[in-house]
C-alpha cells in the first residue's frame, strides 16, 4: 500500500474517533434543544465544569478553597482523602443534577416563551457565570484526569493492519472506547425518548409547550430532567476530553465545535448530531493533511468546521436531517 | 354565472348605487397553486378593476389567503398568469411586488412591535424614500429633505384614520383594534394602486367593525384606491363589495355583484353544507 | 421638575425629527461634548487614558456597530474580533505602505474595508437567520484571526509575527507610538467617537433604520411591503463592520500600539463586545455607550477593589468577574432585555412627573 494512501486512511481514522467526541458534545445540544428550543452555548462549559468537579471529588479537594483562604487568610486545600472514580462520578453526577435544577429554578423559569435568540445569549452570560464558578470552586491550573480509561496506542490494530496492509495504523484505545461509549450513549437515549414515560412527555414538550401542559406534563420537571441529561452527556463527554487532553479551558471551546456539527446536522436530529460530527472530524483531519498543512500555513482545523458548515448552510438551511422550513405570513 | 354582466374589460361602467367602476387593472388568469401534493388553488380565473372594492369569500380552507398570497407575491403559483396593468407580470420578489404598488394587510397584524406608531406608518414610505446611505449618514440635502415630505403624507394619513393621540406609542402597547388600524395606516401610507386587506375584521366588535368599514369606504371613496378584501363577515362583505369571488376548496364557485352571489345555488351549498349522495 | 417635555413644542416636522427633539436632552448633550472637548483633555493623564477613556471611547464605537447589526437589523454576530481584526490589519497595511498619508484617512479607510468583508460574510445572512447565523459569523471570527496569523503579507513578514504601530502624527502632534501625549491619543478617537455616534444616529432615524428595524421585527413582512432583504441587511453588515473596523483600527494603533492577533482580536472579544450592548441596552446608542462604559468600568473597579483594597491574588479577582458579568448578562436578559438604556428611559419618564407623579 502506497505510503501516501496510508497516511491518508490513518489520518481518516483519527478523524472520525475526533468526530464521536464531537458528536458527543453536540448530542448534548441537541437535547436541550428539542426539548426547549434554548440553543446551549454553555454546553461546553458544563463538560468543563463536570470535569473539573470530578477531577476536585477524586482528589479530594477543598471547594472554594483559593477563595476561603483570601477571604479568611486560612491554607486549605484538600480534605486529605481520595475518591475511587466511580463513586466520584457518581457524586459529579448529583452535581449535575443540583446544577441543573438552579439553571432552570434560577435562570429559564424567567425566560420561557422568550425569543430563542435572547434564550441563546443568556445560554453564553450562563457560560461566563459558570467556567467563573468552576475555576473559583476548583482553580483553574490544568489537571490530569485518570478514571481508569484504557490509554495509548492500540497495539492489536497497529499489528494486525501492519500484516494485512505492511503499515501499522495508529489508533488510541482511548478514542476507541470514546467511540463505544458515544455509541451506547446515543442507543440509550433514543431507547429513553422513545419507550419511557419520562421520554414520551420529553418528545410531547419538544412538539408544544401548551399542549404538553394541557394533557398534564409538568414542564419544570421535564425541563430539568432535559438539563440533567445534558449535564449527564457533558459528565461523559468532560471524562473523555478530560483523559484525552486534560482539564482545562481549551476543554470549553469543544463546545465551539460542536456548533458547525449542529448547523450541518440539523439542531433536532439525535442521527444529524451523529453523523455531522463525523464528517466534521474526518474533514478538518484531512482539510489539515491534504490541503491546510502543506499549502495553507497549517492549523486549518480552528476554521474549517465553521466554513464548512457555513457553505453548506447557504444551501441547504435547515442541515442535513432538519424538517425542512417552510415560511408563513 | 360566468363574469357577470360586465361590459368589456377596458371600459368603466356604472354600477346600480352609482360608483363608477373603472377598467381591469389586475387580472388572474388559471392560477393553480400546490403545496406538495396538495391543491390549495385550482385553476381560477378573476379581475380586479380599478376603483372597486372586490371581496373574496369562502368557507376556511378555501384558499383565500392563499390567493392573497399570490397577489402579493409570497406564493409562486406553479401555472397561471398574472397581468397587472395589462403587462404580464414577471415572476418576482415580494418587495418588488409591493414597490409596484400593491400594498397589503395581514390577517395575523404583523406590524413591526419595536416600533412606534409613527415608525410603522412611515415603513409604509420606504418604497419611495431613494436617498443614498452617504445623504443619510449626514442627515443633509435629499434625505433630509426626503424625510419631511414623506413624514407629511405619513401624517396625512394618521389624520385620516384617526390616530393621530397615538403616533409616538410603541405599537406593542397597543389594544387590537388599534393594531389593526395601525396596520392599514401602514399599508395606506404607501398611496397604494391595489390594497389588499386580509380579515381586517377578524376579530373586532360591531362597533369596531363599524368603525374599519367606514374608513374602508372612505379609502375608496376619497383616493379612489382599488381594494380586494377578504372577509368572513357576510353582511360586511354584501354592504361594502361590487364584487365578490366565492372560493371553495381552492375552486371559484361563484363571481358577481353580491346580490348574484347570494342567490347562487352553488354558493349557498357551500355555505350551509348539502347533503351529498 | 427637572425634566421635561411639556411646554416643549415642535413646529415643523424637521423639528420634530431631529435628533434631540426634547430641549433637554439636547442641552444635556451640549454639556457633555463640552466637557469632553474642553474639560477631560486638560485632565487626564496616561493612567486615566488608557485604563478607562481609550478603552470606552474605542469600545463604544465597536459597540454601536454591534448594535446596528444586532439591535437594530436583528442579525447576530459572533464575529466582531475577526471584524476588529481586519480594522486594524488593514490600518497597519496602510500606514506602513502609505507613511505620508494623514491617520484620519487611514483609520477611515480600514473602516471602509472592514465594511466590505464585513457585507462578504453578511451574504449568507439572506439564508440563515437567527441562531445559525451567529454561528456562521463564527467562521468569520476564526477565518480571520487565521488568516492574520498565517499570512506572513498581513504582518508584514516581521519574525514575532506582531503588528506594531509605527510613530505618526496628524497636525503635527504625536498619536501613535510609544511618546504621545495622553490627550492628544484621547481627542483623536474622540472625534471618531462622536464622528460614529452621530451618523449611527442619523441612520438609525431615517429611512434605513427604519428598514433595518422592520427585517429585525417581522422580516417576511417588511418584504412584502418593499424592503428588499438582502440590501437591508448587508447595509446592515456593511455600516457595523465600518464602525467595528474603525474601533479594531485605532484599538490597535493608538491604544495597545502592538498587536498578536489571537490575542487581542480573539473570540473572547467578540463576547465582549456583544455583552456590552446587551447590558447597555439592544437597538440603543445610548445604551452602546452605557455598556462600553460599564464593562470598562467594572474590571477595573473589581481590581482596586479585590486586589488593592482586599489584597486577594489577581486570579481570583478575575474568575470572580467572570461571574459577575454571567450573572449580570443573565439577570439584564431577564429584568430587563433593553438594558441601561431602558432603565434610563424609565428614570426620565418618573423624573418627567416628579414629585406629583398622579
Amino acid at each position: 500500500m502506497p505510503e501516501q494512501l496510508a497516511f491518508t486512511i490513518e489520518v481518516f481514522m483519527n478523524g472520525l474517533m475526533a468526530g464521536v467526541l464531537y458528536a458527543l458534545v453536540a448530542l448534548g445540544f441537541v437535547l436541550i434543544y428539542k426539548a426547549s428550543g434554548i440553543f446551549n452555548y454553555a454546553q461546553g462549559v458544563m463538560a468543563l465544569f463536570a470535569a473539573l468537579t470530578l477531577v476536585g471529588i477524586m482528589e479530594g479537594q477543598v471547594p472554594f478553597s483559593h477563595l476561603i483562604n483570601a477571604i479568611l487568610g486560612t491554607e486549605v486545600h484538600h480534605f486529605g482523602w481520595h475518591v475511587p472514580a466511580f463513586l466520584a462520578i457518581v457524586l459529579t453526577m448529583v452535581v449535575m443534577i443540583v446544577l441543573a435544577y438552579c439553571v432552570q429554578r434560577f435562570v429559564f423559569r424567567y425566560l420561557v416563551g422568550q425569543e430563542p435568540i435572547i434564550l441563546f445569549m443568556a445560554t453564553i452570560g450562563l457560560a461566563y457565570f459558570l467556567e467563573g464558578v468552576g475555576d473559583l470552586m476548583w482553580g483553574s491550573e490544568i489537571k490530569t484526569l485518570d478514571v481508569g480509561l484504557p490509554q495509548g496506542i492500540n497495539v492489536w490494530i497497529d499489528e494486525f493492519t501492519f500484516e494485512a496492509t505492511g503499515y501499522g495504523f495508529f489508533i488510541d484505545n482511548l478514542d476507541i472506547v470514546a467511540s463505544i461509549v458515544a455509541a451506547i450513549l446515543v442507543i440509550g437515549l433514543v431507547m429513553f425518548a422513545q419507550y419511557t414515560k419520562q421520554g414520551r412527555a420529553m418528545r410531547a414538550v419538544a412538539d408544544d409547550h401548551q399542549a404538553a401542559l394541557s394533557v398534564g406534563v409538568s414542564l419544570n420537571f421535564i425541563w430539568i430532567l432535559v438539563w440533567s441529561l445534558a449535564g449527564f452527556v457533558a459528565l461523559v463527554a468532560g471524562i473523555m476530553w478530560g483523559a484525552k487532553s486534560g482539564v482545562q479551558f481549551s476543554l470549553s471551546l469543544i463546545a465551539l465545535k460542536a456548533l458547525p456539527v449542529l448547523m450541518l446536522g440539523g439542531f433536532t436530529s439525535i442521527p444529524g448530531a451523529i453523523v455531522g460530527g463525523l464528517i466534521i472530524g474526518v474533514g478538518e483531519k484531512l482539510f489539515e493533511f491534504l490541503i491546510g498543512a502543506p499549502f495553507l500555513g497549517g492549523a486549518t482545523e480552528n476554521w474549517f468546521a465553521y466554513m464548512l458548515a457555513l457553505v453548506f448552510l447557504v444551501f441547504r438551511p435547515q442541515g442535513l436531517f432538519g424538517e425542512k422550513i417552510i415560511e408563513r405570513v | 354565472m360566468e363574469r357577470d354582466s360586465v361590459k368589456d374589460q377596458a371600459d368603466s361602467y356604472v354600477t346600480e348605487d352609482g360608483r363608477t367602476i373603472g377598467p381591469t387593472v389586475m387580472e388572474m388568469k388559471n392560477i393553480t397553486l400546490r403545496f406538495g401534493g396538495v391543491e390549495a388553488i385550482k385553476d381560477i380565473s378573476f379581475d380586479i378593476r380599478e376603483g372597486e372594492i372586490r371581496a373574496i369569500i369562502g368557507p376556511n380552507g378555501a384558499g383565500k389567503s392563499s390567493m392573497l398570497n399570490v397577489i402579493s407575491g409570497f406564493y409562486v403559483p406553479q401555472e397561471g398568469e398574472v397581468w397587472y396593468k395589462g403587462a404580464q407580470r414577471p415572476p418576482m420578489k415580494p418587495y418588488q411586488v409591493a414597490q409596484q404598488g400593491i400594498a397589503r394587510t395581514f390577517q395575523n397584524i404583523a406590524l413591526f412591535e419595536g416600533m412606534s406608531v409613527l415608525d410603522n406608518v412611515m415603513t409604509g414610505r420606504l418604497t419611495q424614500m431613494k436617498s443614498g446611505l452617504l445623504a443619510q449618514s449626514l442627515w443633509k440635502g435629499k434625505a433630509e429633505r426626503e424625510e419631511v415630505e414623506n413624514r407629511e403624507i405619513a401624517e396625512k394619513v394618521i389624520d385620516f384614520l384617526e390616530i393621530q393621540a397615538i403616533r409616538k406609542t410603541p405599537v406593542a402597547r397597543l389594544p387590537y383594534g388599534l393594531k389593526k388600524r395601525v396596520e392599514l395606516a401602514r399599508a395606506l401610507a404607501a398611496e397604494p394602486t391595489i390594497l389588499l386587506l386580509d380579515e381586517p375584521m377578524a376579530g373586532m366588535n360591531v362597533e369596531e367593525k363599524e368603525d374599519m368599514s367606514r374608513f374602508i369606504l372612505d379609502v375608496n371613496d376619497e383616493f379612489g384606491t382599488t381594494i380586494a378584501l377578504i372577509e368572513h363577515d357576510m353582511g360586511v362583505v354584501m354592504d361594502l363589495s361590487d364584487r365578490v369571488v366565492v372560493m371553495d376548496y381552492g375552486r371559484k364557485i361563484g363571481d358577481g355583484s353580491p346580490h348574484d352571489v347570494r342567490n347562487n345555488q352553488e354558493v349557498i351549498d357551500a355555505y350551509l353544507g348539502v347533503a351529498h349522495d | 421638575m427637572f425634566y421635561r417635555e411639556a411646554g416643549d413644542f415642535s413646529t415643523t416636522y424637521a423639528e420634530d425629527q431631529q435628533t434631540f427633539p426634547i430641549k433637554f436632552d439636547r442641552y444635556r448633550y451640549y454639556v457633555v461634548l463640552f466637557v469632553a472637548i474642553f474639560v477631560i483633555p486638560f485632565m487626564v493623564n496616561d493612567y486615566w487614558v488608557n485604563s478607562l477613556f481609550l478603552p470606552f471611547l474605542i469600545y463604544a464605537i465597536a459597540a454601536i456597530g454591534l448594535n446596528i447589526l444586532v439591535g437594530y437589523c436583528g442579525q447576530v454576530s459572533l464575529g466582531t474580533g475577526g471584524f476588529m481584526a481586519v480594522g486594524a490589519y488593514a490600518c497597519y497595511k496602510l500606514m506602513t505602505a502609505m507613511p505620508d498619508v494623514s491617520m484620519f484617512i487611514h483609520i477611515l479607510l480600514a473602516g471602509v474595508i472592514t465594511a466590505a468583508v464585513g457585507a462578504l460574510f453578511g451574504l449568507p445572512s439572506l439564508r440563515i437567520k437567527g441562531f445559525y447565523l451567529a454561528v456562521a459569523t463564527l467562521a468569520a471570527q476564526f477565518f480571520l484571526v487565521w488568516l492574520f496569523n498565517r499570512v506572513p503579507w498581513f504582518y508584514n513578514y516581521s519574525a514575532s509575527g506582531q503588528i506594531s504601530a509605527p510613530e505618526r502624527d496628524t497636525f503635527g502632534i504625536l498619536i501613535t507610538g510609544p511618546n504621545t501625549e495622553a490627550w492628544a491619543t484621547y481627542m483623536f478617537c474622540l472625534i471618531f467617537t462622536v464622528f460614529s455616534a452621530l451618523v449611527a444616529r442619523n441612520l438609525t432615524r431615517g429611512s434605513v433604520g427604519r428598514k433595518w428595524m422592520a427585517i429585525r421585527d417581522m422580516d417576511i413582512a417588511a418584504e412584502i411591503i418593499g424592503v428588499n432583504p438582502l440590501r437591508a441587511k448587508l447595509t446592515a453588515f456593511a455600516v457595523s463592520s465600518f464602525f467595528i473596523g474603525i474601533s479594531g483600527a485605532l484599538f490597535f494603533s493608538i491604544y495597545l500600539g502592538a498587536v498578536e492577533v489571537g490575542e487581542a482580536f480573539g473570540i473572547q472579544k467578540s463576547f465582549l463586545v456583544l455583552f456590552m450592548i446587551i447590558i447597555g441596552g439592544l437597538g440603543s446608542i445610548f445604551g452602546s455607550f452605557a455598556g462600553a462604559a460599564f464593562l470598562v468600568l467594572l474590571p477595573v473597579l473589581l481590581k482596586i477593589v479585590g486586589v488593592d483594597w482586599l489584597g486577594w491574588p489577581t486570579d481570583i479577582v478575575a474568575h470572580l468577574q467572570l461571574v459577575i458579568v454571567g450573572g449580570l448578562i443573565i439577570i439584564f436578559l431577564i429584568a430587563e432585555p433593553h438594558g441601561l438604556a431602558q432603565l434610563w428611559r424609565v428614570a426620565k419618564e418618573k423624573l418627567r412627573l416628579w414629585p406629583f407623579p398622579h
